[in-house]
């Protein structure tokens, strides 16, 4: 137990490593504008909804490699709606709680044809696509509509003062911000080590220590950097806050409940799972109408970030949030994947496009590069299932 | 003495921890039948998917020698050239397509980039003439019944130049006219020189059309009996399929005390979820009692896991009838969830494809279907879940480094072992185990059946399903004989022989 196999720590880390490499090129390639703070910053910001849609996205992927294709039009849709709403003086708290019911109602829509019906995901979602997009436009009847209400675009990450303010009155630099993140590195040491003694003292296996404190004390440095970077700009975004909240609340679903156990199990065998007594139809359901909610929330985010919304808004959206879970290690055949590889994934994507945006790449060879990079993470994933038959 | 066509000198061919050939000789002569006759998992199919290339040259040892020269074939296409073409059991015809486009899969007519249709029709009709088969060659798969699909599987491996043809029991799933009219149609075609390799469970047909018959036992041939030269019965045939001696490959049972009925079936009836015109389980009737095992004994396809699985909640068939009753109450289950409520488990036979999920690790799979029992609220704690899968391990003695390893990665033994411990974790009274020993070594057997003892020494009934023979004999109390979708005997422990069992099986096959 004691000793700690390289291969099997670069074939674990894979893509962690893919990252670190991709910054340090990019790092190199923009002269170091990469990890400039107000980079860092666009870049969580500009990718909120990939997180986000992301999230949802792995749910499906993890029942049997299933997609959902109407994302995109989705996030446009309810955008549109909460828009043209506002704009009609709605107030604001209402305006948020009918898009995410429209979501989620989308969802379970969806999700009723596929799980109960079996209707393919691939086209229950493709119709959904069309039909979504098509409502958008009838919604914004073909105009862009902007968002002005102040409360709204402050809490969802729109405009410039999306940002939590600093308590302390720090200088140079956001106190709080610097403040939040030793705290947060902090509980998670203190979590990391509770976790070991409780599981040591009931006599469990544990990690190996050296891996352990190696991995700890890495993401502890990575946490209070990240948010240094951040108090040197404006400090904690919205956007930030609320990729934080998803990314806990699923990650605890993923690991620690039933149903998200049964969401790998009817992925890794449906089957298996329906003979064990597992309501195999209401997992499927459950994973589309949980997108329609996500789906909401990035609707949510995309026009306060924009202030407006606009018809042509979320087109590609579903397929960033696709590439996201696969390059972070999502199986196409669904039953493995997780919302920390979903992260790298996305931050993996989030990075390519900026570092290449900074070095002025033409935006149609940003595209060939993202293709390239989702190929190659598909074959490592092929490739590795392979050599274990 | 006629030439030898075929000759397969020393065969050995070992899966991981399972030795399935050992030694084997198989010699065939030019222009005759022979049939292959054992038990299920004896090694036949083994030995003809090394004929044919699908175990390719280097994964087994011995020589293939065939009309003279030393074989070595890689995959199908190999064996094909020359001449040798294997008939799957389970039909591999494509329903949407043509049964013309169907022979020529793969064979394909004319030029690679321009399909010659005109050709692969015409060609198509000449075979399905010498089959005897009166159809079209462009209707669809689907439209044609299995005895005539039975056929133009026949005439695709005739279109290939088959000059040694392996049927591989390819009566099972027809009925008696039609399996009739197939038989005589080799007879037919060994007028016309071909030589042909018949696997069957079915020993009228094998005495009807074989020349010579070579029993195969435990992954090595026993004898082989010419019809020219000796008078082959079926009681001789069964004798030799079943001639070992039981000795303590069981481990006893000791003073476990019989009690009330725990669970009974009346009148049970299914059909086919697919073809519901077709009877899978017809009118069956049995019961267990607490502390006791009751054998399901009959061959595959004679409807077992249809019985078992459409009493676990209706998880198979269509249109189900009759009554089930557990501890003495009429109980209706629709589904598995209310099968598991009311104590009630199924030991899948497919452990890969219905049992586990091979991605997730022997604790996942040890808590699924029990989930509810480690969670509060719907959050599982992870401790209990953590003690529950070492708790069986130890009780099982499953062996793997920690109960964290992927299941996919274990022997199917153990594989086994965990899929039971996920099923005891349920806490059922009734347990229904379907072939629970199933391409598993004897040492891990031997521990299989300690657990069942244990099961019912610990007062649960347990309905073992399987079509071993000898496995069936030594750990039931009482068994029940299974052909052909309805239970055709019922004996007790005491009383039971291999033989009694076989011609049980075999009388009810003539009387139908």
């Amino acid at each position: 137990m004691g000793n700690i196999k390289i291969a099997d720590v670069l074939k674990k880390y894979t893509m962690v490593i893919a990252l670190i490499l991709v910054i340090v090129f990019f790092q190199i390639g923009t002269e170091g504008k990469i990890l400039f703070a107000q980079n860092i910053n666009n870049l969580i910001s500009q990718n909120a909804y990939v997180f986000v849609l992301a999230t949802g996205m792995l749910l499906c992927i993890l029942t049997g490699g299933n997609i959902d294709l109407s994302v995109g039009s989705v996030v446009c849709f309810v955008g549109g709606i909460g828009a043209v709403m506002m704009a009609n003086g709605t107030n604001m708290i209402l305006a948020v709680i009918v898009m995410l019911v429209i979501g989620l109602l989308v969802g379970m829509f969806q999700g009723f044809w596929i799980a109960y019906i079996k209707v393919p995901p691939f086209i229950a979602t493709l119709a959904g696509m069309y039909a979504f997009r098509g409502l958008s436009n009838v919604v914004l009847q073909g105009y862009a509509v902007s968002v002005t209400d102040a409360a709204f675009l402050n809490i969802f990450g729109g405009g410039a003062e999306c940002y939590i303010p600093d308590f302390f009155g720090g200088e140079t630099m956001n106190m709080t911000c610097l403040i939040a993140g030793i705290v947060i590195a902090v509980l998670y040491i203190l979590v990391t080590v509770k976790n070991r003694i409780s599981r040591k003292a009931k006599g469990y296996e544990v990690n190996p220590l050296a891996g352990e404190i190696v991995k700890t004390v890495l993401i502890s440095v990575l946490i209070v950097w990240l948010f240094y970077k951040l108090a040197n700009f404006r400090g904690i975004s919205a956007a930030l806050v609320w990729i934080a909240l998803i990314l806990l609340i699923y990650s605890y679903i993923t690991n620690k409940t039933t149903i998200g156990r049964y969401l790998y199990a009817v992925g890794g065998n449906e089957k298996a799972t329906r003979l064990s007594g597992v309501n195999t139809k209401r997992i499927y359901f459950f994973a589309y109408a949980n997108m329609g909610l996500l789906a909401g929330l990035a609707g949510i985010l995309t026009i306060a970030r924009a202030a407006s919304a606009q018809p042509t808004y979320g087109q590609g959206y579903e397929m960033d949030a696709i590439a996201a879970c696969f390059i972070g290690g999502a199986s196409a055949y669904g039953g493995v994947g997780s919302v920390m590889g979903m992260v790298v994934g996305a931050t993996l994507m989030g990075v390519i496009n900026q570092g290449m945006s900074i070095m002025g790449v033409n935006a149609n060879y940003q595209s060939v590069v993202k293709g390239l990079v989702l190929l190659i993470a598909i074959i490592f994933d092929v490739m590795s299932k392979k050599e274990k038959n | 003495m006629a030439k030898v066509l075929l000759e397969m000198k020393n065969i050995t061919k070992t899966f991981p921890g399972v030795k399935a050939l050992d030694n084997v000789n198989l010699k065939v002569e030019e222009g005759e039948i022979h049939a292959l006759v054992g038990e299920n998992g004896a090694g036949k199919s083994t030995l003809m998917n090394v004929l044919s290339g699908i175990y390719p040259y280097g994964t087994y040892e011995g020589d293939i020698i065939y009309n003279g020269e030393v074989c070595k074939f890689n995959k199908i296409k190999d064996s094909e050239q020359k001449g040798i073409v294997i008939i799957h059991q389970e039909l591999a015809l494509v329903p949407y397509m043509s049964i013309g486009e169907n022979m020529f899969l793969g064979n394909e007519q004319g030029k690679k980039a321009a399909i010659d249709w005109d050709k692969t029709y015409a060609e198509a009709d000449k075979y399905l003439k010498m089959v005897g088969l009166s159809e079209s060659s462009r209707v669809l798969i689907k439209e044609i019944g299995t005895g005539k699909q039975q056929l133009v599987e026949i005439a695709k491996a005739l279109a290939k130049n088959a000059k040694l043809l392996i049927l591989d029991e390819p009566t099972s799933s027809l009925n008696e006219t039609d399996s009739k009219a197939l038989l005589d149609l080799m007879l037919e075609f060994k007028k016309q020189g071909m030589t042909m390799i018949i696997i069957s469970h079915k020993l009228n047909e094998v005495a009807y059309v074989s020349d010579k018959i070579t029993v195969v036992r435990d992954g090595s041939t026993i004898e082989t009996m010419d019809k020219h030269t000796t008078e082959i019965s079926e009681d001789r045939i069964i004798k030799g399929m079943v001639g070992r001696e039981l000795t303590d490959r069981f481990p006893k049972r000791h003073d476990v005390k019989i009690g009330d009925i725990n669970m009974e079936v009346k009148d049970w009836t299914v059909y086919h979820p697919l073809y519901p015109e077709r009877k899978v389980v017809d009118n069956v009737s049995f019961n267990v009692r607490k502390g006791e095992v009751v054998g399901i004994y009959g061959l595959m396809g004679a409807g077992r896991t249809e019985l078992a699985m459409s009493i676990f909640g209706q998880s198979y068939g269509a249109n189900i009838t009759g009554k089930l009753m557990l501890s003495g109450k009429e109980v209706h289950l629709k589904t598995p969830q209310e099968a598991i409520k009311n104590k009630l488990a199924y030991v899948t036979e497919d452990r890969k494809g219905n049992g586990l999920v091979l991605t997730n690790s022997i604790k996942i799979n040890t808590s699924l279907a029990n989930l509810d029992s480690i969670s509060n609220h719907k959050v599982i704690d992870k401790d209990k879940e953590y003690q529950v899968a070492e708790e069986y391990r130890g009780k099982l003695k499953t062996k793997c480094p920690t109960v964290e390893q992927n299941v996919g990665n274990l022997s199917g033994g153990n594989q086994q072992k965990v899929l039971l411990a996920k099923w005891m974790f349920t806490d059922p009274d009734v347990l229904i185990l379907d072939e629970p020993t199933r391409g598993i070594d004897v040492g891990a057997k031997y521990e299989i059946y300690c657990i069942i003892n244990d099961l019912v020494a610990a007062g649960k009934s347990v309905v073992m399903i399987s079509s071993e023979l000898p496995e069936v004999l030594g750990m039931s109390d009482r068994i029940y004989i299974m052909n052909a979708a309805k239970i055709v005997g019922e004996l007790d422990a005491e009383e039971a022989t291999q033989e009694l069992i076989m011609s049980s099986i075999l009388k009810s096959g003539e009387g139908a």
